[in-house]
């Protein structure tokens, strides 16, 4: 059982998360594309490559490298049971971000956030319930363009968050965060499509490592 | 588990879910199911009756029977009902062993309710992909009109039984703005099954009064009957058609019961009305209330019975004069400290 455990954590890329995706398909769903000049948040600076007729280009080679890093973890959590929530409030990929969920088996939230949602779980759901183990955000922000609760809440609880972040989000508290497009429809249906392979490819693994391990 | 010493309004305000787990749990349930059951022998057996065929009516007569109340209100009686009705349904436990809830939207707070969105607008999304195929192969869109008329959506008290969650107007309204939307498409026909869950047959209340038709006694006179009530007075009139305009009340002719012009003025108001004032005689009996009830219920009763002798839009006219309106008007309460229904004590400044 602890062999399980620690095996995976000794090679840099155990789930092969760098196959899954090319420098060309970020940039044919338009992940480059970040919003315009006056938008943009201050810490986001390093990310941006450049700006062209006013409009923010992100700098995909440092998005490659973020990405890897954020679907390595994320398949991390998910060979360990972990509990995946992914958060949207983009009205428009609400059904898309459920669905993408439910294929995984992991939970969704995009809907209106309750205040103690992560600090006062166990009044709201109950005693004895278990939080989520990692945050996915598929946009950081909420309908009103300020930054989602849940980013402070989860720093709060210990909980890592993946995050995608726009030009005019603020990356700080994001302990992976994925500079990218998060308005584009093309662009959230990559990264839906990427994180549920990661973490179906993650969870058959893990259960193939249980099958082994019960032979022996 | 932690006990909070000083609570505020907002911890109060738990999910209905969240309160399951502490209240009812599976056992206790199962055990007042048993105790029911042998509840229910003893007291057969107390009653006489055979244990096995002893149905609920038999337990509430019993119950009634054994207990017996005067109180008021029929649920502050004394009752033995299954535990399934007594304890609201609450849910279980959310969550299995290892912690990872059932449900994929566990997170959000209202499952059921936002689960139940998330499944209208996947149909929503469906319908729309199939609408488009029967536009790109160019085929009609709508096969037939569905009828909204003889249907209502769920209220809001309904969806939460069905939910099991608190919902607000809000959510409620957002919901039924959805199925509205998922109905008026063209296409919505193969969705139909999945709307019938959340629409409920309204019977369509066309209450057309029937008016009688003329009944012919053995000298071939055509007459007709009415009934009327005012106040505390109530009259039935029998109209005879080919008379002479005579008027006849509990067998005393009206000149000798109503003394007061009035009176018999409102008991010739509907034959003036119609221009029939010596074509028709009238036998009356009335009963109860004073002088001016009892023409009034006279009034009423003889309007209904000449219904039957005159056509469909004089019968409207009549509706419109008034004549075929039970006054509802009653004797008001009086109220303590009032000394009578208005009027109030005589103030007086010292």
């Amino acid at each position: 059982d602890d062999k399980l455990l620690t095996e995976p954590l000794s090679h840099p890329d155990f789930f092969s998360v760098k196959e899954l995706f090319t420098l060309k398909d970020l940039f044919d769903a338009r992940v480059h594309l970040g919003h315009k000049k006056g938008c943009r948040h201050r810490f986001m600076e390093p990310y941006i490559f450049g700006c062209r007729l006013d409009q923010d280009i992100i700098d995909l080679d440092q998005t490659m490298q973020h990405l890897q890093l954020a679907l390595n973890f994320t398949a991390h959590v998910a060979y360990r049971g972990g509990i995946i929530l992914f958060v949207s409030r983009k009205r428009q990929f609400c059904h898309l971000v459920e669905s993408t969920a439910r294929a995984c088996g992991e939970y969704a939230h995009t809907r209106y956030w309750q205040g103690g949602l992560l600090t006062n779980a166990h009044v709201q759901f109950g005693p004895g319930v278990r939080l989520p183990d990692l945050l996915v955000f598929l946009s950081t922000l909420n309908n009103a363009f300020e930054q989602h609760v849940a980013i402070r809440d989860a720093a709060k609880m210990n909980i890592p968050t993946v995050g995608v972040v726009d030009t005019n989000c603020n990356p700080c508290l994001i302990s992976y965060p994925i500079p990218g497009n998060d308005d584009s429809p093309a662009a959230v249906e990559l990264y839906c499509k990427l994180f549920r392979m990661t973490i179906i490819r993650a969870k058959d693994k893990r259960r193939q490592s249980e099958a082994i391990e019960e032979l022996r | 588990t932690l006990r909070l010493v000083c609570t505020t309004t907002a911890v109060q305000r738990k999910n209905v879910g969240a309160s399951g787990p502490e209240k009812y749990t599976e056992a206790f349930i199962k055990k007042q199911i048993e105790e029911f059951n042998l509840g229910k022998r003893h007291l057969a057996n107390m009653m006489g009756e055979d244990p096995e065929t002893f149905t609920q009516e038999d337990i509430d007569r019993a119950i009634a029977y054994l207990f017996p109340s005067g109180l008021f209100d029929k649920q502050a009686r004394p009752m033995m009902k299954h535990p399934t009705e007594v304890f609201p349904e609450q849910r279980k436990i959310q969550w299995g062993e290892d912690g990872r809830p059932f449900h994929f939207l566990f997170y959000t707070g209202k499952q059921s309710y936002y689960s139940l969105m998330h499944e209208t607008y996947e149909k929503l999304l469906n319908v729309q992909k199939h609408q488009d195929q029967l536009i790109a192969q160019d085929l009609p869109l709508q096969k037939e009109k569905r009828n909204l008329a003889g249907s209502r959506w769920l209220t809001k008290i309904e969806l939460e039984e069905m939910l099991l969650e608190k919902l607000s107007d809000d959510e409620y309204s957002r919901f039924i703005q959805l199925l509205q939307k998922l109905a008026a498409l063209p296409c919505a026909d193969i969705e139909e099954t999945y709307i019938q869950k959340f629409s409920k047959e309204v019977p369509v209340q066309l209450q057309k009064v029937v008016i009688e038709p003329l009944q012919y006694d053995e000298r071939g006179v055509a007459f007709s009957t009415g009934e009327g009530k005012r106040k505390t007075a109530s009259a039935t009139a029998v109209v005879y058609d080919n008379g002479t305009g005579k008027i006849t009340v509990n067998g005393i002719d009206i000149l000798h019961y109503f003394p007061v012009l009035q009176d018999r003025e409102q008991l010739l108001f509907p034959f003036q009305f119609l221009g029939r004032i010596g074509k028709h005689d009238m036998v009356c009996t009335v009963s109860g209330g004073g002088r001016s009830a009892q023409a009034g219920a006279i009034r009423l009763a003889s309007a209904k019975a000449l219904r039957s002798f005159v056509t469909e839009k004089e019968v409207e006219f009549m509706r419109q004069a008034g004549l075929l309106t039970v006054d509802p008007r009653v004797k008001e309460r009086k109220k303590p400290g009032q000394e009578g229904p208005r009027r109030k004590f005589t103030w007086k400044k010292r």
